[in-house]
């Protein structure tokens, strides 16, 4: 179990590493993430039971962050293939549970911004339960523009700002 | 309080930093009043054996007001009104001679009397004995230069007041008190998780504000007296912006515990709560009007953030912001004529001020990332967040725009200011 709970939290750094710079670079023109389509190999002759595709950095489970244009909260498309996937993840694992975290860049109040990440928190909340996850295997709550990831005043760091996070309690 | 218990050990070492390097923060002033009324503070007889000089606190504080200018009074020392040349004083341009004594008493106490003198007119405008404890002396020198403020312009002065901010330092958050001049700081909370949205009682004895300790926007009301603290409103998702009415009765506060953020009044111990916007909207930012009549706000009802009033009991928002760029964070001035609030055109944030009668926005700054900002209690003064040198720090503007002045804290970020009630 401890060793499961390590594998996993590697995987999340993997994952968080991997995909911020992608994001970066995909700005001016949406690239809809290829790379996230490629990796659909039979499953590995792995041992069966331990397999948890939240774990394979190759899958699109990996990719925990959705992306916003400037005061705006709803879901954008080039998203919404992984919060769907997340979705029938969660449904298909009753168990576990996820916070999604709403995030703004510094561009308006403390106060505003705190109400404009929980909209973007609750966006992707309600997408996953209409994809089928339950109520109870998820929390959105908001940051604001309390814990940026990036702290210089242009748009390539505000882009990278304006998300929200789904973070799999462990 | 609190921090006295906390920094117990340490308490020696900062008062003699602060003592030592004269400040706990350094000033600059930029700018000055129209009609500056030239003054000449003659350091008081007894003032150099302070651990503080009184002198010091006072000639600070008219300085920063942006009202007086300071005439040197070098070479002469007067300190009782039968030792004062006018003529001296006419000569060198001043209107008004502070002089006096400060000596401790035999309780400990240090107690300094002082007289206001009218140079033109020769004659004693205010004369007054103003004492406190050893550790006190910067109170003596705010309350001193109060009295001065108030018989030269006609105006209650702000310069014993407090003020509350946030100061961000990496990870690593604390709620601060401090007297209006930034000195004398006092850590109300200190954490690694956020703190936003600080909101004095009226009465000064309190503070709502809200911490991400939990993990989301929880609103807390604590006693600065007892450091005891309710938790207001900890409802699913972000509960945040803490207003207090003028009578400390109840509390307006914003909840997403419906969808999303909605505005709600309660009592200050959390209960009797009632929801009183229904947009679906972010409804924000609330401010009580000085009458405890109506709510300023802040809402993106109309497409994109904006201000807003509406009757305290409910009914029908009015829009009061209009044009191009956003606005946030109103504020009523404490005669209820006008408001202040964050201005975003171009990329950047002003302070900018509105009269409720002519509907005009005026900016007040030169813009930036001026955020948060709140009036003086006399209306004279604006306290905000803003940035300089890489650095959140904390500004004042005079009402007119005329004086401002950056306070650099000593470390970190200082953001959320609140400029506090008379004590």
């Amino acid at each position: 179990m401890k060793k499961l709970i390590i594998s996993i939290v590697l995987v999340n750094l993997l994952a968080a590493c991997a995909s911020e710079p992608k994001k970066e670079e995909a700005a001016p023109a949406p690239a809809p993430a290829p790379k996230v389509e490629a990796p659909k190999p039979a499953p590995a002759p792995a041992p069966k039971a331990e397999v948890d595709p939240l774990n394979d950095p190759a899958s699109i489970l990996a990719n925990r962050s959705t992306y916003y244009p400037f005061d705006v909260s709803v879901v954008q498309d080039e998203d919404k293939p992984m919060v769907q996937a997340h979705a029938k993840y969660l449904s298909e694992h009753a168990n576990r549970k996820v916070r999604l975290e709403g995030n703004c860049d510094e561009r308006g109040s403390n106060e505003y911004n705190l109400g404009l990440g929980q909209r973007r928190a609750d966006g992707v909340n309600k997408m996953l339960e209409v994809g089928g996850a339950k109520a109870d295997q998820l929390e959105s709550v908001s940051y604001g523009e309390e814990k940026p990831r990036c702290t210089d005043h242009n748009e390539a760091c505000w882009k990278q700002n304006r998300r929200t996070d789904l973070n799999y309690a462990r | 309080m609190v921090l006295r218990v906390l920094r117990g050990m340490v308490g020696l070492l900062l008062l003699a930093q602060a003592s030592m390097a004269g400040a706990v923060l350094s000033i600059e002033i930029i700018g000055a009043g129209e009609n500056q009324i030239p003054i000449a503070i003659v350091p008081f007889g007894g003032d150099e054996k302070l651990a503080q000089s009184i002198n010091e606190v006072v000639t600070g504080d008219l300085q920063r007001s942006g009202l007086f200018r300071l005439v040197d009074p070098a070479g002469k020392s007067p300190h009782e009104p039968a030792e004062v040349n006018y003529a001296d004083w006419q000569v060198r341009g001043a209107e008004a001679l502070a002089i006096g004594t400060v000596a401790a008493q035999p309780n400990g106490r240090i107690e300094a009397r002082f007289r206001l003198l009218d140079v033109v007119k020769q004659t004693e405008l205010a004369g007054q004995a103003v004492s406190a404890n050893e550790n006190q002396i910067r109170a003596i020198g705010h309350r001193i230069a109060d009295l001065i403020y108030e018989k030269l312009t006609g105006d209650k002065g702000v310069l014993s007041t407090r003020i509350v901010y946030v100061n961000r330092q990496g990870k690593k958050f604390s709620l601060v008190v401090a007297d209006s001049d930034g000195h004398n700081e006092q850590t109300v909370l200190a954490q690694n998780e956020p703190i936003m949205s600080p909101a004095w009682s009226p009465d000064g004895s309190h503070l709502a504000y809200v911490s991400f300790e939990t993990g989301h926007a929880v609103v807390y009301v604590q006693s600065l007296y007892t450091n005891q603290r309710v938790v207001l409103a900890d409802f699913r998702g972000s509960n945040s912006a803490p207003a207090w009415s003028p009578d400390g009765r109840q509390l307006a506060v914003v909840l997403t515990r419906d969808g999303s953020s909605q505005i709600y009044l309660a009592r200050p111990d959390g209960s009797g709560l009632r929801r009183i916007t229904f947009s679906g909207a972010i409804d924000t930012e609330p401010n009580f009007s000085p009458d405890g009549q109506y709510l300023l706000f802040t809402s993106d009802r109309g497409g994109s953030a904006q201000i807003y009033r509406m009757p305290v009991e409910g009914g029908p928002a009015e829009r009061m912001t209009f044009g191009e760029g956003n606005n946030f964070s109103p504020r009523h001035s404490p005669d209820g004529k006008n408001f202040v609030f964050a201005h975003l055109g171009n990329g950047r944030f002003y302070v900018a001020v509105q009269d409720f009668q002519a509907g005009q926005m005026s900016l007040l700054t030169e813009g930036g990332w001026e955020k948060k900002p709140s009036f003086a209690p006399n209306g004279k003064l604006i306290l905000f967040a803003s940035e300089a040198r890489g650095r959140g720090i904390l500004a004042t503007v005079s009402s007119d725009g005329r004086v401002k002045q950056h306070m650099f804290t000593q470390s970190g970020d200082a953001r959320e200011p609140v400029w506090g009630p008379y004590p």
